[in-house]
């Protein structure tokens, strides 16, 4: 006995904006790569792509945190000064082996995130302002327990050092580390329940409530994420240096905001993942080195075309959006 | 007999209401705005808790502290605002919460046959990997309401749930309701609609003020007795002198229509809606919860965008598409809601008040402050606004006299055209004759006002004439002597024009 | 809510009209306490010259925060005041050879320019102001390396320019005039012209607004260029006092401080409520804390963490008020 509701059933014409829509990042990666294989000689070398990779894994690791944060609806702005603190946690930890070390950090920078989700979640105050004073607390931590100074790891915490410098077969460690984290995060947000009510808090965080979902809770979990994440790579980040800098990270949460954002994950929360995310972080990272490669751009134009290139990504998904609620 | 929620209540907004619902019946509450609808369900369904009485499912006594416990108990609400999530698929949001896993993970095939299976099992065709945002509404509520079911449920609650729907679909919504039935749900059903309370349900509980008036079954009272007994009036014509409009002006004084709308339409809303003020006269606009009244007047103040239709200003074609360009064609419009749309809150009464007539009030860029508190003083003391000072933050005022500074703010633009929407709403006795006088006093010295009104009385005694709409469309006109509550009640419930008196072409 | 009317009078037609009232008080008895405290404990804290060194050093802040708050009254926010202050000011080293008043215009023109295209996009293409401004932070900083002979610094060799960053009128720095009079301006504005009262309807109640014929596109759109315009002062007096154009160093991190300002002064984040006063004693408060700390040997990072708190506490206190 069925009703006559109309099935939703897209036509090609319709499929194809979708496929643009929601994977316009990775159509722009394709033709981005395809430019430059045709013109530069040395871009679509394996040691450039590994070096493109391995340059962005840090900030990658960091933009995956974010992409859980904004999927709620949310934002992280201390992730940058959490980095930091990690670093410095991880080098002084470093005398207690290379896995008291990650774990140092990491807790460190999973705490910072678990303030923060209490704080947004719990005391109600928005999660811009909130995290904009993490960073500055966050920062100002880092500073006091390094003395205003760069800490050098250790001679002996060889172990540590192969996080940031070492290599897995072909792979930088970094390298491997970035495609573990994103393949454990896509798992996580497209096959765990958890992940799943991370995409219905950033959709409807009213009716989430309303249909039963623990939304202090989910929050309180995306902002330990995103701490633990931006807390790994500051670690990554220390090893790689050989020292932890209490500077260390400044700007990195915008950078990961626009990753995250150039990926097609909507600021307002509910749509998009990791795997946006990751494409996001390699677009900008091809980007950039294709400026590079040119040459004759100085590093000035690029920040000019990387504001540019944000902005009209952004002016294009809000057209895009509009155009699919008329349509 | 199973399946019973059996409710009684004491809170200011529910005073000793009784409510029961029997397996598989169809219990329809009714009662106007503010009458404790939404209140009851809200305690029912677990998002509220209430103070006194006491409630029971099946014969067992329940306590719902929250959403989730009354879900668990299978007491699942289907709001009329549809709360789901719009990016997610029809099988995500069916499944929220209790997503099938396999080995730890979400099994995404088990979640897609599970919803096909039971869409299917409650005749709905639909896909269960369609993005919800992308259904239309009558589909959405679909899948709310197969989530109850899919949850459980032996209570459902709807609210409104036909408010945005077309006919078609409303039979749609019909052939599960009596699936449903026929396996036992007891369903509350929500509506202003009679035509649909008559066709689907068979007990009817009306609630008036947060008091429980009556429960009957919908076989045994006919449509009018069910308005009289919501509205809290006889069928007789009761005393006049129940508000504060005089025998007022209303003649209309100039041959040409002040202004003069033609077939309006705008969203589902509006659907073809013609009238016509004129200088002087308060012409009261009436109709049931969703007939298009407030439409209407947004319609005419630019609020919303018009899709079809026209509108003359003294005879004259205007395009209307902003507020902007109303007030430039000096109308005006007080809306309904106050806190919504109405009161900047944080500012005092001075801003509100002066607020669109701030252009007049400015000399070389600046506000010119000694203007501006003479027009302030003039007002309130015209108007009786009660505040400490003129500098007081409006949300600190009482309802009553924010309404009258909302008026006031208006008339310092001089306009030609008043439209007030529902302008004595949540306003204590005495301020309500201040509004009402007010209105009748403006209209008498050459104003239009086009008067929405819920209260009969308001209705009868301020306007000369009076426009009923019904479903989006103006079904009937009242004029002077055939004005009267019995007359806009059935006008309202039938749709028949009782007019006489002249219909503008 | 509509309660019932309430016989608390705020008084407030007795202070004059520039002092906004109510949410400003508690950010001024938080100053005056800390002022107090440091004159009592801390070593040369209560002398004139540090005091208008105090002064000085928050004028940068304070005209950048005024703009902020015109912005943040609407809901909004603007991150790219940092990045506008660098263009400014290289525009203004780069074209100083066609003289000190022409130069100034240009870079005042290009400053508001960029503020003119964060608002429009913003109430045109709709999209948040957080991206927006994020884009034109990132964008801004790099032309403004660029507009600098390609990230090199620019010295200035203008003695009438220096005036801006480095002069005194009387004993007052020039900076800390020209801080006050903008505040002043802006809070005059604020009060008794119309766009005062756009600005705050469109945050607080931007449908009610729209309703009751307010322009609330147009006063956002002024609201962003107030606020780049403003950013371009900052960056010319900045460039002055250094003696050169530092497109690298020039306004970094100065959104933060100026959003710090504002909130701690008392105005919401959500919009609505805006008080110029509030932000210049959250900027006093915000300075006041960093030259202690720094006179009392305190390390930097500890000055950091009470700022934070403060932020937090002041929204907290915002909240509540709110509830």
């Amino acid at each position: 006995m069925s009703q006559a509701l109309p099935k939703t059933a897209p036509s090609f014409r319709e499929r194809g904006l979708a496929v643009l829509r929601h994977q316009g990042a990775l159509v722009a990666l394709v033709v981005a790569l395809a430019f430059g294989f045709a013109r530069y000689g040395a871009f679509l070398t394996s040691e450039n792509l590994l070096n493109i990779v391995r340059q962005n894994s840090m900030v990658g690791l960091v933009a995956l945190g974010m992409t859980f944060v904004i999927l709620t609806g949310g934002i992280d702005l201390s992730v940058g000064a959490v980095l930091a603190v990690a670093g410095v946690a991880a080098v002084y930890f470093a005398k207690f082996g290379t896995l008291a070390a990650i774990a140092a950090g990491v807790g460190v920078a999973a705490l910072i995130g678990l303030v923060n989700g209490l704080l947004i979640a719990k005391a109600r105050i928005q999660p811009f302002i909130t995290t904009l004073a993490m960073m500055i607390a966050a920062r100002g931590l880092a500073l006091a327990a390094t003395g205003e100074n760069s800490i050098p790891l250790a001679p002996g915490a060889s172990g540590l050092a192969w996080l940031g410098r070492g290599e897995i077969g072909p792979l930088p460690v970094p390298v491997v580390l970035l495609l573990l984290a994103f393949a454990t995060g896509w798992v996580v947000l497209r096959y765990t329940r958890f992940g799943r009510h991370v995409y219905a808090v950033g959709d409807n965080m009213d009716a989430a409530r309303l249909l039963g979902l623990k939304v202090d809770r989910v929050l309180v979990i995306t902002y330990v994420v995103s701490g633990a994440f931006a807390g790994l790579a500051g670690v990554v980040l220390t090893s790689r240096l050989g020292a932890a800098q209490p500077v260390a990270g400044t700007g990195w949460e915008l950078d990961a905001i626009a990753a995250v954002v150039v990926g097609g994950t909507v600021l307002t929360g509910g749509q998009g993942g990791a795997g946006l995310t990751l494409t996001g972080v390699l677009l900008l990272g091809v980007i950039l080195n294709l400026l590079n490669l040119e040459g004759t751009v100085s590093p000035w134009w690029q920040w000019v075309i990387r504001g540019a290139f944000l902005l009209a990504v952004v002016v294009v998904q809000g057209r895009m959006q509009r155009a699919a609620s008329n349509g | 007999m199973e399946g019973i929620v059996k409710r009684f209540a004491g809170v200011t907004a529910l005073d000793q209401v009784d409510f029961s619902l029997d397996t598989g019946e169809v219990h329809a509450l009714v009662g106007e705005n503010g009458a404790g609808k939404s209140t009851l369900v809200k305690i029912i369904t677990g998002a509220y808790f209430r103070d006194e009485g006491a409630m029971s499912v099946e014969g067992r006594p329940v306590n719902f502290a929250t959403p989730a416990a009354a879900q668990a108990e299978g007491v699942i609400a289907v709001h009329q605002e549809i709360h789901l999530l719009s990016y997610r698929t029809v099988a995500e949001n069916v499944f929220l919460g209790r997503e099938p896993r396999r080995w730890g993970l979400v099994d995404w095939t088990a979640m897609f046959d599970g919803a096909a299976a039971l869409l299917n099992d409650l005749g709905l065709d639909m896909d269960p990997r369609a993005t919800v945002g992308t259904l239309r509404t009558a589909q959405q509520q679909m899948v709310a309401i197969a989530r109850g079911v899919s949850l459980g449920a032996k209570v459902l609650v709807l609210d409104e749930p036909t408010s945005s729907l077309a006919e078609r679909e409303v039979t749609l919504l019909y052939g599960l309701i009596r699936k449903l039935k026929s396996r036992g749900t007891g369903i509350i059903y929500i509506s202003h609609r009679f035509d649909e309370l008559y066709a689907i349900c068979d007990r009817v509980t009306v609630l008036r003020d947060g008091k429980y008036v009556a429960t009957r079954r919908l076989a045994d009272v006919e449509r009018i007795d069910l308005i009289c007994l919501m509205l809290g009036k006889s069928r007789e014509a009761l005393a006049l002198g129940a508000t504060a409009f005089t025998a007022h002006a209303g003649e209309a004084s100039a041959t040409v229509p002040l202004v003069r709308a033609h077939a309006l339409q705008s969203g589902t809303r509006l659907r073809g809606v013609s009238l016509e003020i004129r200088e002087g006269e308060v012409v009261g606009l009436a109709g049931l919860l969703g007939s298009g009244r407030t439409e209407t007047a947004r319609a005419l103040f630019g609020a919303d965008p018009i899709d079809g239709g026209t509108i003359e200003v003294r005879g004259k074609h205007v395009e209307i598409r902003s507020p902007n360009d109303a007030i430039a064609a000096r109308i005006a419009f007080v809306p309904e809601d106050r806190k919504a749309e109405g009161i900047i809150p944080d500012l005092s009464v001075r801003e509100n008040l002066t607020l669109a007539a701030l252009p007049t009030l400015t000399k070389l860029g600046i506000v010119d402050r000694k203007q501006q508190q003479a027009v302030v003083e003039r007002f309130m003391m015209r108007f009786a606004i009660k505040a400490s000072n003129a500098d007081q933050k409006i949300r600190e005022l009482s309802g009553g006299n924010q309404q009258k500074v909302l008026l006031a703010r208006w008339l310092c633009t001089n306009p030609d055209f008043l439209i007030v929407d529902e302008p004595t709403r949540g306003i204590d006795i005495g301020a309500r004759g201040e509004i009402q006088a007010l209105i009748n006093e403006l209209a008498r010295q050459g104003l239009g006002v086009l008067m929405i009104s819920s209260d009969l009385e308001e209705l009868v005694e301020g306007s000369s004439r009076v426009r009923v709409l019904r479903d989006g469309r103006d079904v009937a006109e009242l004029s002077r002597e055939n004005i009267s509550q019995d007359a806009i009640i059935r006008a309202m419930a039938s749709g028949s024009a009782v007019a006489e008196g002249a219909q503008p072409e | 809510m509509t309660g019932p009317s309430s016989a608390v009078s705020l008084g407030a037609s007795r202070i004059p009209g520039w002092l906004a009232p109510g949410s400003a008080s508690g950010a001024l008895i938080a100053l005056i306490v800390l002022v107090l405290l440091n004159s009592f404990f801390t070593p040369n804290f209560a002398t004139t010259s540090n005091f208008w060194n105090v002064l000085l050093q928050a004028s940068q802040v304070v005209l950048v925060a005024v703009g902020m708050t015109l912005v943040i009254a609407t809901g909004g926010i603007d991150l790219s005041v940092g990045s506008v202050m660098a263009i400014a000011g290289s525009v203004a080293a780069v074209q100083l050879g066609l003289g000190i008043v022409p130069a100034t215009a240009i870079a005042l023109a290009a400053a508001t320019l960029v503020g003119f295209v964060n608002g429009t996009l913003i109430t045109r293409d709709r999209i948040q102001p957080i991206v927006v401004t994020l884009a034109t932070l990132i964008a801004g900083r790099g032309l403004a390396q660029v507009i600098s002979n390609d990230g090199q610094l620019v010295p200035i060799n203008e003695p009438g320019f220096e005036i801006l960053g480095r002069g005194h009128i009387g004993p007052v720095p020039t900076p800390v005039v020209i801080a006050l009079l903008v505040a002043a301006a802006a809070a005059f504005a604020l009060r008794a012209m119309p766009f005062g009262r756009y600005l705050l309807s469109a945050g607080g109640n931007p449908a009610a607004a729209r309703l009751a014929g307010v322009p609330v596109r147009r006063t956002l759109i002024t609201a962003y260029t107030l606020s780049g315009l403003l950013a371009g002062v900052a960056g010319l007096i900045e460039v002055s006092r250094l003696g050169a154009s530092d497109a690298a160093k020039v306004g970094v991190n100065i959104e933060l401080d100026a959003i710090a300002a504002v909130v701690v002064g008392g105005t919401a984040l959500t919009g609505g409520r805006a008080t110029i006063f509030g932000t210049v004693v959250g900027a006093l408060i915000m300075q006041v804390i960093a030259t202690s700390f720094n006179m009392l040997l305190v390390p930097y990072a500890w000055s950091l963490a009470l700022k934070a708190g403060i932020i937090l506490f002041a929204v907290y206190l915002q909240r509540a008020k709110r509830v």
